[in-house]
């Protein structure tokens, strides 16, 4: 199976400065029941983007008229801190977005992010203030370069595994290459010195 | 050179080592999985015609979106939504079709996932433990490496019992002092979140040392490593020792006869050694901690109970969480109103828990207008507890005595607190919503919410511990 090959990401952002944004704002536990990955972006942060009476809440920042079609979100500090629900970048990519900026994002979302090809983009505090201060700047990310480009013409370089950028660029999916280990697997099952 | 816990286990697990170009290859000893998190990694299986290579190292349990009320059955879409119920009728069908032992609705041994690893020994020192779940560092007590992964990782260790990971740093926490009367584990891993963040274990595996860790009980212990992911951590872990060893004897699936004392011998040698290198080390004194609480929407926004809620220092995100929380900068928590308070969650449902609890409700009342709810951690624990007349105790009290399994800690099965109103709870996240939409959340320990619950306010346990 492969994925979708990711190399570069131009789009508007949209700024959710708050920081420590957890798993269960990006999808309330009580969507979770669902049993496929696809419509989870309908939920996307519902409660914060939605009011007691289902309305849209206006002065949350993907609803505003300038957020349509942003594909990348700049978010405040360590942003999907929390539980393992691979339901949160199911939710982000289901919803449009493909990369997400903060100065910290939390290892075990960062984790199933890159597994389905969004894009933990993590920044200096300068570079993610200046995001912070101009929503809806037009950027673009490369991922194999690995890099953020700045409307200003500034480029900044972001971490990424070597492994990772490999997949998300040649769009290989992981299982496949595990797969590929069983000999190696199969001797360390029978070589080891006790067995659980 | 000298390694540390963690080093050993990690070491111990290597298939193919890890390279600039690839991550290692890590074996799983065991796999637990639940109903939430595995559906999408079947459906993978199924699509490229693969089996679970190790069925004997999978466990499977149902936990998160089953009713807890006393009579309710798991297929009851009345109670938990009809969603729920296809979600749990798929997780019998997963595991009778992969091969899988399921601990389903009829079994004695069914509860939260990370309460019924250790009391059935499958959890054992020494191990690599995984579950789509990120409090399966609650397992790190035995010293057994053990981490949250997602729903795509959960389908390369069924297929395959191995993950691809990068070998994370290590952080020492040293903890010394001895915990006062009304002090527990839960007030030390709140303190310990509230000092490094809920990010200052981002990268990490922790070990929790000294002499307080030492004198810690298994349940204790649990508690503690339970909330390492709240501070930010991959794991948390504790070296073995006789107390480690002393719970295991006799448990259902560790080793018996020769084998137990094999494998003793191997666990012993689990300790960091000395001049081990930690990437970073922080000291804790726990002599003077008090019972502590949160104030505002993440684990690290956490306080003694004697004392004020911090001022805001111009920071949006502080602010927020106090407005959404309704409380004040200035004052402590002491005098705010509590509508509910729930004893439950992998972090304080084991029997210990219970009993702290029920020590402090016994012979008293729950407040006029509070809902208190008692959510046993297993069922075995449910029995243990009942044994011992507990069940009485909450019941007498005016509490709710419920089914085992994750209840109002993430409210994903119809137990919710209703918006704005303020739950103490004994769970591990008092994020926005985590209770019930608009739900505020105050994260404490058992004889805290039990004495929140009497008192019908926030109250601090220690006014009411027996003798005074
Ligand atoms: S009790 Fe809460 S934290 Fe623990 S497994 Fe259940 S939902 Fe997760």
């Amino acid at each position: 199976m492969t994925l979708q090959a990711v190399t570069t990401i131009s789009s508007r952002t949209v700024v959710l400065p708050t920081r420590d944004i957890d798993t269960d704002q990006i999808i309330p536990a009580r969507f979770l029941t669902a049993t496929s990955r696809e419509g989870f972006g309908e939920h996307l942060f519902y409660d914060l983007r939605y009011q007691a009476d289902g309305s849209p809440n206006p002065a949350f920042p993907l609803n505003q008229a300038t957020a349509q079609d942003c594909r990348i979100l700049v978010a405040g500090n360590n942003f999907g801190c929390g539980s393992s629900r691979e339901h949160a970048p199911w939710a982000l990519l289901d919803y449009g977005i493909q990369a997400v900026i903060s100065t910290e994002i939390a290892d075990i979302f960062r984790n199933n992010a890159l597994k389905n090809g969004l894009l933990p983009v993590v920044v200096n505090a300068d570079v993610h203030d200046w995001l912070l201060d101009n929503p809806g700047v037009a950027v673009e990310v490369s991922v194999p370069e690995a890099s953020l480009r700045l409307p200003d013409g500034r480029t900044v370089h972001f971490p990424i595994d070597d492994f990772a950028r490999y997949c998300l660029v040649e769009g290989i999916d992981q299982l496949g290459f595990l797969l590929q280990q069983e000999e190696r697997i199969s001797g360390f099952e029978r070589d080891r010195p006790w067995t659980p | 050179m000298a390694r540390t816990l963690f080093e050993k286990v990690w070491d111990a697990h290597v298939v193919a080592a890890e390279t600039k170009d690839t991550p290692a290859v890590l074996y799983i000893d065991l796999h637990l999985i639940h109903e939430v998190t595995t559906p999408q990694a079947f459906a993978v299986l199924r699509e490229r015609q693969l089996g679970v290579r190790r069925p004997d190292l999978t466990l499977a349990t149902m936990d998160h979106s089953t009713p807890t009320l006393p009579g309710a059955s798991f297929r009851d879409a009345r109670i938990i939504g009809s969603s729920a119920a296809l979600q749990i009728a798929q997780m019998q069908e997963n595991c009778a079709e992969f091969g899988i032992e399921l601990l389903d609705q009829d079994s004695d041994d069914r509860g939260i996932v990370h309460i019924i690893g250790p009391e059935l020994g499958a959890t054992q020192p020494g191990k690599t433990i995984v579950c789509g779940d990120s409090h399966t560092s609650t397992h790190g007590a035995f010293g057994a490496l053990a981490f949250g992964i997602g729903t795509t990782e959960v389908g390369h260790v069924l297929a395959t019992q191995c993950l691809l990971q990068r070998k994370p740093r290590t952080l020492a926490i040293n903890v010394s002092g001895h915990l006062q009367a009304g002090v527990s584990a839960k007030d030390l891993i709140l303190q310990i979140i509230g000092r490094i963040g809920v990010d200052g274990g981002t990268g990490h595996v922790i070990e929790y040392r000294g002499e307080t860790i030492a004198a810690l009980s298994m349940d204790a212990r649990m508690t503690v490593c339970n909330m390492s992911i709240e501070a930010g951590a991959r794991a948390g872990m504790i070296a073995p020792d006789d107390v480690t060893f002393d719970y295991l004897h006799g448990k259902p699936r560790a080793p018996k006869g020769a084998d137990w004392d094999t494998a003793v011998a191997r666990w012993r040698e689990l300790q960091s050694e000395p001049g081990a290198e930690f990437d970073k080390e922080v000291s804790i004194d726990a002599g003077r901690l008090q019972p502590m609480v949160t104030f505002g929407t993440n684990p690290g926004m956490v306080v003694g109970i004697q004392d004020p809620v911090p001022e805001n220092s111009g920071d949006s995100s502080f602010r927020k969480a106090l407005d959404y929380m309704q409380l004040q900068p200035g004052k402590p928590l002491t005098d705010t109103d509590v509508d509910v308070v729930f004893v439950g969650s992998c972090t304080n449902a084991r029997l210990s828990d219970l009993q702290q609890a029920a020590s402090i409700l016994q012979g008293r009342r729950v407040a006029a207008g509070v809902q208190m709810l008692v959510v046993p951690g297993s069922q075995q624990i449910k029995a243990q507890a009942e044994a011992l007349g507990l069940d009485e105790v909450f019941l007498a009290a005016g509490a709710e005595w419920r089914e085992s399994g994750c209840s109002m800690c993430l409210g994903m099965n119809g137990d919710t607190v209703a918006s704005g109103k303020l739950s103490v709870s004994t769970s591990n996240r008092n994020f926005e919503g985590r209770q019930g939409v608009g739900a505020r959340t105050v994260l404490a320990s058992p004889m805290t919410a039990a004495a929140s619950a009497i008192r019908g306010k926030v109250a601090d346990p220690r006014e009411y511990l027996s003798g005074e």
